[in-house]
């Protein structure tokens, strides 16, 4: 069977289970559609909230953007599991508590305004979108590859895909749906890691392995990786970071920011009681660490095997690694993974010095220019995307074809759960929010239901466009998204329930400036609504302010929205009795029914 | 009324402070010993690195657990002591 039908079968037999347990679970009320009648058990839904967490980003992107950045892209494997640990202190048993069924419904009837529900709608979707644009990203790469179609076609047959069973299933439905692509997704995510740590330090947990010796060498395998890629110019894999404030506060932003995405947070409004939603949290937070933990291992493992496959005299080197620089691969002796990935133009080569060979190095490193003139090296040679890293990393540890249809159905399985999830809290905060709430309160439960399922499509369609021109690799876009969320909705959740003073108009203030700060930041840098050319300055770090990146800015815009809501509360009157008596009901579990929509 | 009031008030105390004490844990692991104190730990090595690297990329995450856990547990416990659980 050749590798493409393998790849067809793995696919198609994930997408058929997916699609036969949406059908199985289908939503037949609104609130089985919005929060599965409430229904679901602890661990169940941990584990439903890990495959919406875990996106293409997590799954696809992450390890590869380890790879090239070592220990200074520590921050997402901090950042996108810290913020748990606020979630289930700071936010998700109240808000069970408070027992209604979207995020803007909180903020709505916490700060007694429409306003304010109608920001929240606004924060909701800008961050939910973008974030949509990043798993369409991942999603594309991996459709390209494994179906042997175009990068674009391969975003528009996920954005069918996502609609068929996020439209009709509804959150009972994606919620099981979740779990069998969470059992998929960390299957296809640990085999290849567990033989490629097998292969390269004879320890099967790869977690571990990366700590340990490698065993062609009798290195550390970090103190292998290190000389090895200093000898081609790189900073060392481990090596620390000048700008400590922008490495904590991108860790921060991406903190807060899942604190603070709705698709997370109503995860656990699905639970039946309060004590249910802080166990959930953890169980989320174990199902995810399976994956991180990983993810780390095979980042490196990744980087070494890359360096090892251009350069195979690195691998038994144990000094004196500048000798094993000199007999790099030829071109035309190129494993066959490169040859694939050379098809979906993800990987490129040039031969700058036309000596046949690949090389691969820093060029950007000028200390290290005369070092690569001498050697008659003529520029790095070997261009490859990070987002493949993962996808091809069974490919390059030469396992058999099976584990290639399995990684290809993880990944899409990753991509496919987050956006299904992103597009039901867009969908609720326009059907529910904005048209019931605000808009005809008298439509039908069925109408409502409708008219989820049209923004749902709506939302899809705007995702898929933007997701063809997308401003980064998936994590970055992704961590963008975060910045957002974590900026305009974490604080004033958080405020809502722990300060009774803030009021209506110190909310609204404070989600429009850190809304506004945020994406004033990121669109000066990254050109308006991400349109290329239209950046006002370059992306580079001597023009960030502060050394700031637009990736961290978002603990920033958090910082100026408490700051703003609290001085515009003190500044005006007092919130109402009957709301400091919510704010007071929701901060004891005594008396929390079943999440309700009215 | 005003027992009811007073033993609220005080659960809610009680909470604040174990969630103050849970972020300082947190904080401590991963902007502290991941990021800000790496340079103090680079003498501590661990498989081929130091422990503010290992700290980065695996310690922090553990501890989230331990922290979530601990707190959910917790918590449960108050609940029932101040008679305010479900």
């Amino acid at each position: 069977m050749s590798q493409f039908a393998i790849n067809l079968l793995f696919v198609g037999a994930s997408f058929a289970l997916y699609i036969g347990i949406a059908i199985w679970a289908r939503a037949g009320s609104t609130k089985d559609f919005y929060v599965a009648g409430g229904g679901v058990h602890p661990i169940t839904n941990g584990m439903a909230t890990a495959a919406d967490w875990m996106s293409a980003a997590s799954f696809i992107s992450m390890a590869g953007l380890l790879a090239s950045g070592g220990y200074a892209n520590s921050t997402f494997l901090m950042g996108w599991t810290g913020g748990y640990v606020i979630l289930a202190m700071l936010l998700a048993p109240y808000l069970r508590k408070f027992g209604k069924f979207t995020v803007p419904d909180f903020i709505g009837d916490r700060f007694y305004s429409n306003t304010a529900r109608l920001v929240a709608v606004i924060c909701l979707i800008v961050a939910s979108i973008t974030y949509v644009i990043g798993q369409m990203t991942g999603a594309g790469v991996a459709f390209s590859r494994f179906l042997e179609v175009s990068n674009t076609w391969g975003i528009w047959i996920a954005a069918f895909i996502v609609f068929l069973y996020a439209v009709f299933g509804g959150m009972k439905g994606i919620t099981y749906t979740q779990v069998a692509q969470y059992v998929v997704l960390i299957i296809a995510y640990t085999i290849p890691a567990v033989f490629i740590a097998l292969e390269l330090t004879g320890n099967p947990i790869p977690g571990l392995g990366m700590f340990s010796t490698h065993t062609e060498s009798g290195v550390p395998l970090l103190e292998k990786l290190d000389d090895v890629v200093n000898a081609l110019g790189f900073r060392d894999y481990t090596a620390d970071v000048d700008n400590k404030l922008n490495m904590v506060l991108f860790t921060l932003s991406l903190m807060v920011g899942t604190a603070g995405l709705p698709h997370v947070i109503i995860r656990f409004f699905t639970v039946p009681k309060v004590a249910d939603a802080r166990w959930s949290a953890g169980w989320a937070l174990v199902f995810i660490a399976l994956l991180y933990l990983t993810a780390p291992a095979v980042g490196s493992m990744a980087r070494l095997n890359l360096m090892t496959t251009v350069y195979p005299d690195m691998a038994g080197q144990v000094e004196n690694y500048e000798d094993a620089t000199t007999n790099p691969i030829r071109y035309e002796e190129r494993p066959e993974w490169v040859r694939t990935w050379e098809e979906t133009g993800l990987i490129q080569y040039e031969d700058k010095n036309n000596d046949g060979r690949i090389q691969v190095y820093n060029d950007g490193n000028e200390a290290f220019a005369e070092t690569a003139e001498q050697r008659g090296w003529n520029g790095s040679e070997l261009n490859v995307n990070n987002d493949i890293l993962v996808l091809a990393n069974p490919e390059i540890a030469n396992l058999p074809s099976w584990v290639i249809g399995l990684i290809a159905a993880g990944g899409i399985a990753a991509a496919l759960s987050t956006a299904a999830g992103l597009l039901l809290a867009i969908s609720s905060a326009i059907s529910h929010d904005l048209i019931k709430t605000m808009i005809n309160p008298k439509i039908t439960e069925k109408g409502e239901m409708l008219a989820a399922r049209i923004s749902m499509a709506g939302a899809i369609l705007l995702a898929t466009y933007l997701g063809l021109n997308p401003p980064g690799f998936a994590a970055q876009t992704v961590a963008l998204a975060f910045g957002i969320a974590g900026a305009s909705l974490f604080p004033v959740l958080m405020m809502g329930i722990f300060s009774k003073r803030v009021n209506n108009k110190g909310a609204v203030a404070g989600m429009l400036t850190g809304l506004g700060a945020t994406l004033l930041y990121i669109f000066t840098y990254l050109g308006w609504f991400f349109i290329p050319g239209t950046n006002m300055l370059p992306n580079t770090p001597d023009n960030w302010i502060l050394g700031i990146s637009p990736l961290s800015f978002g603990a920033v815009g958090a910082i100026f929205n408490f700051a703003v809501a609290f001085i515009v509360s003190n500044a005006t009157e007092e919130p109402p009795q009957e709301i400091q008596d919510l704010v007071e009901s929701v901060r004891y579990p005594k008396g929390a029914g079943v999440a309700t929509g009215h | 009324m005003a027992d009811d009031k007073s033993n609220a008030a005080a659960y809610w105390k009680a909470n604040v402070r174990l969630i103050t004490g849970c972020l300082i844990v947190w904080a401590f692991v991963s902007y502290g010993c991941a990021i800000l104190f790496r340079p103090l730990l680079a003498g501590i090595p661990v498989g081929g690195t130091d422990l503010g690297f290992w700290f980065a990329q695996q310690g922090s995450i553990l501890t989230f657990i331990a922290i979530i856990f601990f707190y959910a547990w917790k918590m449960n416990r108050l609940d029932k002591q101040f008679g305010l659980g479900e």
